[in-house]
C-alpha cells in the first residue's frame, strides 16, 4: 500500500507536478508511443542481419539491413589492409586502446605509464607497417579504418599536448614580445580558419613549402595538420588555466628560492594543467569526432572506409544508412566514454578543492 | 634586471632573425618547387573564366563567369546556409536547454538524450547520413510527399509556393510526370547540410543555454518567486537577463563554429566556398592562394563576429573583465 502511494508520489512530483507538466507528459508520451513500434519494428523486427543481399532487397527498407555490416565489417573496421593480415591492426588497436583505458583509470604509476606509452606506441607502429619480425611489410596508404581513426586521434592528443603547453607559456610570458605576438597569431590564426583548410593546407600545401628531395607521406602530413590545429584550440584553453593560478603563488614560489623556470615547471603548471582537464577530455572528444574529416583528403578513416566499402559495390550500396549507423555507435561509443570520464574527473576534482 | 632585459633582447633578436630565414628558405624552395613543376604563382588566375558550373546559387553564375566571382557565389552560398542554420540552432538548442531543466521527468530525459546522441558523432558523418536519407530514401519526383498543401518533398528536394510574376500572386508547385515544376526549390545538397548544421549545433547550444541559467543563483529566482512574481515573469524578469550574459559569448562562439563547419559541404558536394575553392585549386594548381583565400575569407568572418559579440556583451550590460 505504501509502495503504491509512494510511486503516486514519484509519479506526481516528476510527471504531473503541475496542469502544464501533465500535458507535456501525455504529449511526449503520445509521440513515443507513436514513434517507438515503427522504430523497433525497422532496427529489430523486419530487420535482416545475415549477409544476405536477396532477403535485403526483399524487404526495400521496411526493417533494417544489418547484413550490411556482417557483410563489410572488416573493410568498414579495417579499410584496404590486407585481408589475411587484419589481425595485425586488431592486435594494434586493442593494445593502444588498453593503454589508453589504463592510463585514463590510473591503474599504473608515472613510471608505470610512462613505460606502457613508450612500449605501446613503437609496437603499434611495428604491427601496423610490418617489415621487421617477420611481418611483410604494410605501406601507410594502405592503412585505414578503425586503427586510422585512434590513431590520428591519439596521436593528435599526445603531440599536440606540449606544443600547446609552450606557445601558452609564450603566451603567458612578458619578456619576449615578439614570441609572445607570434603565438597569439598562430592561435587566433588556426582558431579562426576551419580544419578542413589545415588539411588542405598538408595536403596540398607541405609537398610545394619542402625541398624537392624530401617528401612526406601524406598520412604524417595530415597527421602533423591535426596537431597544429588540435594544439591552438588546446593553448587556449590552458592558457586559461595559467590565468586562474594565482599571483600568491609565484611570489610563495620566488620566496621559497625557486628559479622562475622552476616555479613554472614544480607550482604554476601543475595547477594550471589540473585546472582545466575537464576542458582538456572535451579537446579530445573533439580531436576524435575531427578525424573523420580525413576522409576529404583521401585517408580512408572510419568514414571514409565505409564509403569506400560500399561505394563500388552495387549490391550494398543502397544500405549506407545502417553502414551510417554501425560506425556513428562507434564513434559514440569513444566520445560518451570520453566525456562521462571527464564529468567524473571534473566532480573528483571539484572534491579535492577545499 | 639590466642583464635580463639584454638577455631577452639578445634572445628576440635571434628569434627574429632565425624566423626571417625560415621564411626565406620556404619561399625560396617554394618558389623553385613552383618553377619546376611549371605553376605560376600569384593572384591573376582570379580574373580568368572559371570553366566549371556551381550547382545553385542566388547569384547568376555560368562557367565563363571569372574564378572571382565564382568565389564570391561561393560565399553567398555558405551564409544562405549558415544564416537560417543560426537560427533555428539557437531557437531548437534554446527550447532543448531550457527542456533539460524541466521539472518533467519525461521532458528532462529526451532532451538529454537528443543532446548526448547528437554531440557524441561526427558532424560529417551526420551530414553524410542526412545527404543519403534526403537523396536515397525519399520517394522520386513523380511520387514526392506532399508534407502540407503544396509543399513537395522528394529525391529532388523540397519544392514549395513562392511570389512569383512580380510578387502580384502565389507561384504553386506542381507534380508532374517526371518532375515537380514551379514554386521556389531547396536543393537535397541544401537541405541536407542546413539540417545537419542547425541538429548537431542544437546540442551545442542546448548546452550553452543550460549553462547559463544554472550558472545564475537559485536565490534569484527563489527571491524573485518570494517577490510575488509568477515563474514566467521571475524567468524573462530576472533569470533570463542574467543568464544571458553568460551564454552570449560560447553561444557567438558555437555560431562562429557552425560558419566553419558549413565547409564540411564540400564532403556532399554543395557549393559553398571552400567546394568552390577546392574546385579552383584542382583546376588551376594555385593550391597556396587558394587555401589562402579560404583562410582570409574566415578570418575576417570571425574577426567581424567578435566585433558583433563585443557590441551585444555591451548591449546586455555585461563589462567582461578580459585580459
Amino acid at each position: 500500500m505504501t509502495q503504491t502511494a509512494a510511486t503516486r508520489e514519484w509519479l506526481r512530483r516528476n510527471l504531473f507536478s503541475d496542469a502544464w507538466s501533465g500535458l507535456t507528459t501525455l504529449l511526449l508520451l503520445g509521440g513515443v508511443l507513436y514513434w517507438l513500434p515503427g522504430l523497433i519494428e525497422w532496427t529489430l523486427v523486419k530487420a535482416v542481419f545475415r549477409p544476405d543481399a536477396a532477403a535485403c532487397g526483399a524487404i526495400e527498407h521496411a526493417g533494417a539491413c544489418w547484413g550490411v555490416v556482417a557483410e563489410k565489417y572488416r573493410f568498414i573496421l579495417f579499410g584496404r589492409y590486407p585481408h589475411a593480415e587484419q589481425w595485425r591492426p586488431l592486435l594494434a588497436t586493442v593494445l593502444l586502446l588498453l593503454v589508453i583505458v589504463v592510463s585514463g583509470l590510473r591503474l599504473l604509476n608515472r613510471s608505470g605509464l610512462f613505460a606502457a606509452w613508450v612500449l605501446a606506441l613503437p609496437a603499434f607502429f611495428l604491427l601496423m607497417g610490418g617489415g621487421l619480425l617477420g611481418l611483410t611489410p604494410v605501406g601507410s596508404d594502405q592503412w585505414g579504418g578503425f586503427p586510422l581513426t585512434l590513431l590520428l586521434a591519439t596521436l593528435g592528443m599526445l603531440l599536440a599536448f606540449p606544443l600547446a603547453v609552450l606557445v601558452a607559456l609564450g603566451r603567458y610570458q612578458s619578456d619576449l614580445p615578439l614570441l609572445r605576438i607570434l603565438c597569439t597569431f598562430y592561435v587566433e590564426l588556426v582558431r579562426g580558419v576551419p580544419l578542413i583548410s589545415v588539411l588542405f593546407l598538408a595536403s596540398f600545401l607541405f609537398p610545394i613549402i619542402l625541398p624537392p628531395g624530401i617528401s612526406i607521406d601524406v598520412l604524417l602530413r595530415v597527421q602533423a595538420g591535426i596537431v597544429l590545429f588540435a594544439a591552438a584550440y588546446l593553448s587556449e584553453t590552458l592558457r586559461g588555466g595559467l590565468q586562474a593560478v594565482s599571483a600568491g603563488q609565484h611570489d610563495a614560489a620566488s620566496a621559497l628560492g625557486l628559479s622562475r623556470w622552476q616555479a613554472m615547471r614544480w607550482i604554476i603548471l601543475p595547477q594550471a594543467i589540473r585546472a582545466v582537464i575537464p576542458s582538456i577530455v572535451n579537446s579530445a572528444v573533439s580531436v576524435f569526432k575531427d578525424t573523420s574529416l580525413v576522409t576529404v583528403v583521401s585517408l580512408y578513416e572510419l568514414t571514409g572506409a565505409l564509403s569506400l566499402a560500399l561505394a563500388g559495390d552495387a549490391e550494398w550500396r543502397s544500405y549506407y544508412l545502417e553502414g551510417y549507423l554501425f560506425i556513428g555507435l562507434i564513434y559514440w561509443i569513444g566520445c560518451y566514454s570520453m566525456s562521462r570520464f571527464g564529468a567524473d574527473l571534473e566532480r573528483r576534482l571539484a572534491a579535492g578543492v577545499r | 634586471m639590466n642583464s635580463r632585459r639584454w638577455q631577452g633582447f639578445a634572445a628576440q633578436a635571434v628569434l627574429a632573425a632565425g624566423l626571417l630565414l625560415l621564411l626565406w628558405l620556404l619561399l625560396d624552395t617554394t618558389a623553385a618547387n613552383l618553377h619546376e613543376r611549371g605553376i605560376r604563382s600569384g593572384f591573376g588566375f582570379l580574373r580568368e573564366p572559371a570553366g566549371f558550373a556551381i550547382g545553385e546559387s542566388l547569384l547568376p553564375f555560368d562557367s565563363a563567369d571569372s574564378v572571382l566571382w565564382a568565389l564570391v557565389v561561393g560565399l553567398i552560398n555558405t551564409l544562405r546556409v549558415a544564416l537560417p542554420a543560426v537560427v533555428v540552432s539557437t531557437l531548437l538548442g534554446t527550447f532543448i536547454g531550457l527542456g533539460r531543466l524541466s521539472p518533467n521527468l519525461l521532458l528532462r530525459g529526451l532532451c538529454k538524450a537528443y543532446v548526448e546522441a547528437l554531440r557524441n558523432v561526427p558532424l560529417l558523418l551526420q551530414l553524410l547520413a542526412w545527404y543519403f536519407v534526403v537523396t536515397d530514401l525519399l520517394p522520386a519526383a513523380s511520387a514526392a510527399l506532399e508534407i502540407m498543401p503544396h509543399v513537395f518533398l522528394s529525391k529532388s528536394g523540397l519544392f514549395m509556393p513562392w511570389f512569383g510574376g512580380g510578387g502580384a500572386c502565389l507561384d504553386l508547385p506542381v507534380r508532374g510526370e517526371m518532375t515537380i515544376s514551379g514554386g521556389a526549390s531547396l536543393t537535397p545538397e541544401f537541405l541536407a547540410l542546413l539540417l545537419g548544421l542547425s541538429l548537431y549545433t542544437a546540442a551545442y547550444v542546448a548546452e550553452t543555454v543550460r549553462a547559463g541559467i544554472l550558472a545564475v543563483p537559485r536565490g534569484q529566482s527563489e527571491a524573485a518567486l518570494a517577490l510575488g512574481l509568477s515563474r514566467v515573469q521571475s524567468f524573462r524578469l530576472v533569470l533570463l537577463p542574467q543568464a544571458l550574459r553568460s551564454i552570449i559569448p560560447p553561444l557567438t562562439n558555437q555560431h562562429l563554429s557552425l560558419a566553419k563547419n558549413a565547409s564540411l559541404a564540400v564532403a556532399i558536394g554543395y557549393p559553398d566556398l571552400v567546394s568552390v575553392a577546392n574546385t579552383t585549386l584542382n583546376q588551376t594548381g594555385r593550391a597556396a592562394e587558394c587555401i589562402a583565400l579560404i583562410m582570409v575569407v574566415y578570418l575576417v568572418l570571425s574577426l567581424l563576429t567578435a566585433w558583433f559579440s563585443v557590441w551585444l556583451e555591451r548591449r546586455t550590460g555585461h563589462w567582461a573583465e578580459r585580459s
